[in-house]
């Protein structure tokens, strides 16, 4: 053993870095920077970013019931959820103010966790900017619907398996509805 | 070997381009002008290229040296400002002009200001004596290597006025670290140039540079056992020199933020970042003077061949710093005075032997010297392990 061998072997090391970074392939000892607003990287589909509701068809169609589970659970409570109120005074089960703070979100995905109807989904736009960072990222309810068509766009496996199951439940929900008839009153 | 006397001219008219072409400009004003002015021409027109280069040396060696990192670390560098990024120290040098200069309230107003100021004229004055080609020496002193040693040794001081007119206890110690390793490293890298003295009998760099022609202008003192082994401590004692990786215990980031130019901001900190590329690019220019054969090499003109030489110098310095960690005070300080000083000492007799014995002779003991004293200072310094202690009841 010969005194700098170490500090040899480890400039070889580099050295072969430094040579094989023009020519080998990103998996395979090269350069793998994503030279990022020219080139992007793969998105992968558990990728998550601050959430949007989902609706199906049209955007009056909002799966969201205000139910308010979310801004309860949000961490750093950057939801705002107001119910709407139908004329007779009923809730109307559905948001006439949802709005999330980008600002605070952390994108932890909570949301999504707790959301019994399958309405709030944590998306993959990460490119979020405002000129103003008190009141312009706040996105009010419009920026945030998106149809269940971008859902499965974006996350194709954890979309199709809800709507599987919003489906099966709609299945059961019918075949129950047939079982007990005559129904009682309006049952929403 | 002798070229074909047409080819010669050639490469010799090349090599001369730059000359000609300042003789030309001279020739020029003589018809416009009075005879002194044309001296003063002569002396502004060395100067300002002089001048010029310092800084667009080291503005290009920081852009080399961040893509040549980037490589090593697999990643690209800068290549957005500019194609390959051939912009970005021009872009660095505008925010470096726009940054706020703060001045600590407690600092040595004076001093602190002068620091900076004062670190780049050493490092610009060992230009002069640097031949950057054939008949391309700034200023053909007949001391020019004891001149560049005096000159270069210099920066200790503004350094450690920096860091002292600072009033940091990180700036302060950074700058006595400056100073032990500079005083410690300067040793033996004068001791390792006296073997050059030694056969071309003179200080003048310009000589040192002729005295290694022979054929194919291939005859430098790196392919001599002594100029072999003398050039790689010249080269260790230059890194250490210009603070630079694996030898920056003075701006070493973990320890001292960022050592003598803690308190430094802006065009401040950007006058010694220059000096200090500056200093690396005349250290490596000085060792491809001293052991490389300078401006000597077949085909390509004269300066070409040095900028090649010292810019490949210059690779392997950042080379190092991809690869290298830092050494440890009380290690760097036996490195140079353990190690490289009494390796130093043995190399200046092995030059005298190898003037007075013949070559092959000379090469056979020269290793022989050099394999047994490197055996002996590598197990001389080896540090003492105590025996392991077993305890049979732990397990």
């Amino acid at each position: 053993m010969i005194f700098g061998t170490g500090i040899l072997k480890g400039l070889f090391v580099t050295l072969k870095n430094f040579v094989t970074s023009y020519f080998r392939k990103p998996d395979n000892g090269g350069i793998f920077t994503v030279q990022y607003p020219e080139e992007r990287d793969k998105a992968i589909e558990a990728f998550r970013n601050f959430p949007f509701l989902a609706y199906d068809g049209t955007p009056d169609k909002v799966r969201c019931v205000a139910c308010g589970i979310c801004e309860r659970e949000c961490p750093p409570k950057c939801i705002h959820i107001v119910m709407e109120i139908d004329p007779l005074g009923k809730p109307a089960r559905r948001p006439s103010v949802f709005e999330i703070d980008h600002g605070l979100c952390m994108n932890c995905g909570m949301c999504e966790d707790v959301c019994p109807f399958d309405s709030i989904y944590m998306d993959h736009a990460f490119e979020v900017t405002a000129a103003d960072r008190g009141k312009e990222l706040v996105r009010p309810k419009e920026a945030l619907l998106k149809s269940n068509d971008y859902f499965l766009k974006i996350r194709p496996g954890t979309a199709t398996l809800v709507d599987q199951k919003r489906r099966a439940a709609e299945e059961k929900k019918k075949l129950s509805r047939a079982a007990t008839l005559p129904p009682q009153g309006p049952v929403s | 070997m002798s070229m074909p006397p047409f080819l010669r001219d050639i490469e010799f008219a090349v090599d001369l381009s730059l000359v000609n072409a300042k003789g030309w400009c001279l020739d020029l004003l003589g018809h416009f002008l009075p005879d002194w002015t044309v001296v003063l021409a002569s002396i502004v027109i060395s100067g300002v290229a002089i001048l010029a280069l310092g800084p667009l040396v080291m503005m290009y060696l920081t852009l080399l040296e961040r893509k040549v990192i980037g490589r090593i670390q697999n990643r690209y560098g800068p290549n957005r400002v500019g194609k390959w990024g051939l912009l970005q120290p021009i872009a660095d040098g505008i925010k470096m002009f726009t940054k706020e200069d703060i001045v600590p309230a407690q600092a040595d107003k004076i001093v602190h200001f002068l620091a900076p100021v004062v670190i780049v004229v050493p490092a610009l004055m060992v230009f002069l004596v640097v031949p950057f080609g054939e008949r391309m020496t700034a200023v053909n002193l007949n001391i020019g290597l004891l001149y560049f040693i005096a000159v270069s040794s210099i920066t200790t001081i503004p350094i450690f006025m920096g860091s002292w007119a600072s009033r940091n206890k990180y700036s302060l110690l950074g700058g006595m670290r400056t100073a032990a390793q500079m005083i410690s490293y300067e040793i033996p890298m004068t001791l390792s140039v006296v073997p050059v003295i030694m056969m071309s009998q003179s200080l003048s760099t310009n000589t040192i540079v002729m005295t290694q022609v022979g054929d194919l202008d291939l005859h430098w003192f790196i392919f001599t056992p002594w100029g072999l082994v003398g050039f790689l401590i010249y080269f260790l004692c230059a890194v250490a020199e210009c603070n630079r990786p694996p030898f920056d215990l003075p701006e070493a980031e973990s320890e001292l933020v960022a050592g003598f130019h803690t308190e430094y901001s802006g065009m401040k900190f950007a006058l010694f970042y220059m000096a200090e590329y500056m200093n690396a690019f005349t250290l490596c220019g000085i060792a491809t003077t001293l052991f490389l054969g300078g401006w000597q090499g077949p085909f390509f003109p004269s300066w070409l061949w040095f900028f090649g030489k010292t810019f490949a110098l210059i690779c392997v310095m950042i080379w190092f710093r991809g690869t290298l960690p830092r050494f440890r005070v009380d290690q760097l300080m036996g490195f140079a005075w353990k190690f490289l000083l009494p390796l130093t000492l043995i190399n200046i007799p092995v030059a005298a032997l190898w003037f007075f014995v013949p070559e092959r002779l000379a090469w056979l003991y020269s290793i022989a010297i050099f394999a047994v004293s490197f055996w002996g200072l590598v197990k001389l310094n080896c540090a003492f392990v105590p025996e392991k202690r077993i305890y049979p009841l732990a397990d």
